[in-house]
């Protein structure tokens, strides 16, 4: 369409037709339209983010001003709305994510560098590898069942059945699958060229792993880990299953942790969701500081997991 | 046993490093006891005792052969250049030196390699220590992102270094003609280096776990030229002690820095093969075959 410019050399003709080319026609609607919408698309995602947030903050003051920010956060469950607190939900979810990483870190870790390492690139390995990525988006509430067979059913006499121990472990399984996928992400960041380094100098495949590939994975293992116990934090359905509906910690004095540990319990999500179902309408205002508190300490697992990625960024 | 001949080349006797005669003959009286171990009958004629003969070699993909029957000859305390156009399994050849190939998992290979006279592909043979007498130094520098002196020192540690450290790091950084660069900055990362000087630290890192043999694949190709003079003097100078194999892509390094060189090319089924092999002063002033010819004169490849 364009015609070629150039060809007749100088003058005032010339320049002006270079400059009518150059200048184009004017508004080009089709791609403002289509910037439009993907600007569109962002907003409404981020809009609803925003309203949530800004409606439970300000569904949860008349809970703060009323009880205090120190007494909600440590206060024991309870059917009182004047009395009832999440300390031990927060106690509940903390014991079930020191459980969580104790088992998912070295177990999901291990898995991971044997898919990435030393398992052969087969037939077998490709179809676990697949499974494995199935099994993380396989629906929470099936873990829930099969931690109500596994944990509180089959190995009660370990466990204890309906405890805090069966919740920590169906969640561990729960992310196991993320914890290898993000592991096995990290490892896969370490270029050949590294593990080629190690091997040229007589290093075996142990050695390369041990001094090389998992040292300059570790802060990728380590983020991946922290988010994968964000998303553990936030699991509710699971839970339901395994004992933690109405339970609360035994809170006498004269209970001891292993009896907190093998008696009834409580986390955060499903004290949220247990409020959320009880009559009184204090409860309502008491449900969103819970939901508040919730999503303050996920954001604050997340931040620290981006603060590592970015403190220990390798560059290549 | 006859003693092996040096030619040493005016590089070489320029820039000759301090300490490096002695354990040059150690390693070199260490491989004529190999040789006599392993049964030096395939030496032949040749003017230097051969560190590697190689009999009706294949390397394979899968299915795919990406070179075929090779037969060649490799001389001690030389440094035998392979030239060829891309894509002709110069690169494959060489890792298959060290056994670097057994990596790629759907790599295998027919014939054999023997290495002072042992078969290099034996059931027996641990590719781990191979690549401990075989060392190597990779096209692209690959410093571990850890410190100099420990660049340096990893190799020496996990093959049961004992001695001083220090002075294992210190050595092995000056026989690669990079100490007085970083003498002061043992502590900093090998990463931070410039590109040619991390390739000298790759090759302090080889020459730390006292290989007998360097395989070089493409050294300098991401390297300026000042850069690559400076590896090339070295090559000079490490060949009192070591043997040294080189892929290169660059004709007038060849044709500078090798004693001998390998052409090779790849026939009508991609399958790279060996045109001919001799001094690198025949290769490039008189080959005998026409493929080297035109490709020495750049008029294909």
């Amino acid at each position: 369409m364009a015609g070629r410019l150039g060809t007749l050399g100088s003058g005032p003709e010339v320049q002006e037709s270079v400059r009518r080319a150059l200048e184009g026609t004017g508004v080009d609607w089709r791609s403002r339209i289509w910037e439009a919408f993907l600007v569109f698309s962002l907003v409404v995602s981020f809009v609803f983010l925003v309203w949530l947030i800004a409606s439970q903050v300000i569904a949860s003051i008349p809970a703060w001003q009323a009880r205090g920010v120190v007494d909600i956060l440590t206060s024991p469950t309870s059917s009182d709305p004047e009395k009832a607190g999440i300390g031990q939900g927060i106690v509940g979810s903390m014991i079930m994510m020191f459980i969580v990483s104790l088992l998912s870190l070295p177990i999901g870790v291990a898995g991971a560098i044997y898919l990435e390492e030393y398992a052969p690139d087969n037939f077998a390995s490709r179809t676990l590898n697949t499974v494995i990525r199935n099994l993380a988006g396989v629906p929470a509430v099936v873990y829930g069942i099969l931690g109500l067979f596994f944990f509180v059913i089959v190995a009660a006499p370990l466990t204890g059945g309906r405890t805090v121990i069966s919740g920590g472990l169906t969640l561990a399984v729960l992310v196991l699958p993320i914890s290898i996928i993000v592991t096995a992400e990290a490892l896969r960041a370490v270029p050949a060229s590294i593990r080629e380094a190690g091997f040229g100098v007589g290093a075996t495949r142990w050695e390369v792993i041990r001094s090389h590939v998992l040292p300059y994975a570790a802060p990728g293992i380590l983020t991946g880990i922290i988010l994968t116990l964000a998303r553990a934090f936030g699991e509710t359905a699971p839970l339901l299953l395994v004992g933690a509906v109405a339970g609360a910690f035994a809170t006498a004095s004269n209970v001891s942790f292993i009896d907190q540990l093998l008696g009834p319990y409580t986390s955060m999500p499903t004290l949220i969701y247990d409020w959320s179902r009880l009559p009184q309408p204090e409860f309502r205002s008491l449900t969103a500081a819970a939901i508040v508190v919730l999503l303050v300490i996920i954001i604050l697992i997340n931040a620290v997991a981006i603060y590592l990625r970015n403190r220990y960024a390798r560059k290549w | 046993m006859t003693e092996v001949k040096q030619e040493p080349s005016p590089i070489a006797a320029n820039v000759k490093a301090d300490g490096s005669k002695e354990s040059g003959r150690r390693v070199a009286a260490m491989q004529r006891m190999k040789v006599a171990v392993g049964g030096g009958d395939q030496t032949g004629a040749v003017a230097s005792e051969s560190v590697f003969e190689v009999s009706n070699f294949n390397a394979y993909y899968g299915d795919f052969r990406a070179i075929k029957d090779i037969d060649m000859s490799i001389p001690m305390n030389r440094i035998t250049a392979f030239i060829g156009p891309s894509g002709c399994g110069k690169s494959t050849l060489l890792r298959c030196f060290n056994r670097m190939n057994d990596l790629v998992p759907i790599a295998h290979n027919s014939g054999r390699i023997l290495y002072h006279g042992v078969d290099l592909y034996d059931d027996k043979v641990d590719p781990v220590e191979v690549r401990r007498r075989i060392g190597m130094v990779f096209q692209k520098p690959n410093p571990f992102p850890k410190s100099i002196h420990e660049n340096v020192a990893f190799g020496a540690r996990i093959s049961g270094y004992k001695g001083n450290m220090d002075e294992l790091v210190e050595r092995s950084l000056r026989r690669a003609a990079i100490w007085d660069e970083v003498k002061d900055k043992l502590k900093q990362p090998g990463t931070a280096l410039s590109g040619g000087q991390q390739q000298r630290l790759c090759i302090a890192r080889a020459i730390a776990v006292e290989p007998d043999v360097i395989l070089m694949d493409e050294p300098c190709s991401a390297l300026d030229p000042v850069a690559t003079l400076k590896i090339e003097e070295l090559m000079f100078e490490l060949r009192d002690e070591f043997t040294i194999l080189i892929v290169t892509h660059n004709m007038q390094q060849a044709a500078r820095a090798s004693d001998e060189t390998a052409f090779l090319t790849m026939g009508e089924d991609r399958a790279g093969y060996m045109v001919e092999k001799g001094p690198t002063s025949e290769i490039f002033t008189n080959p005998k075959n026409r493929l080297t010819e035109d490709y020495v004169s750049g008029r294909f490849g």
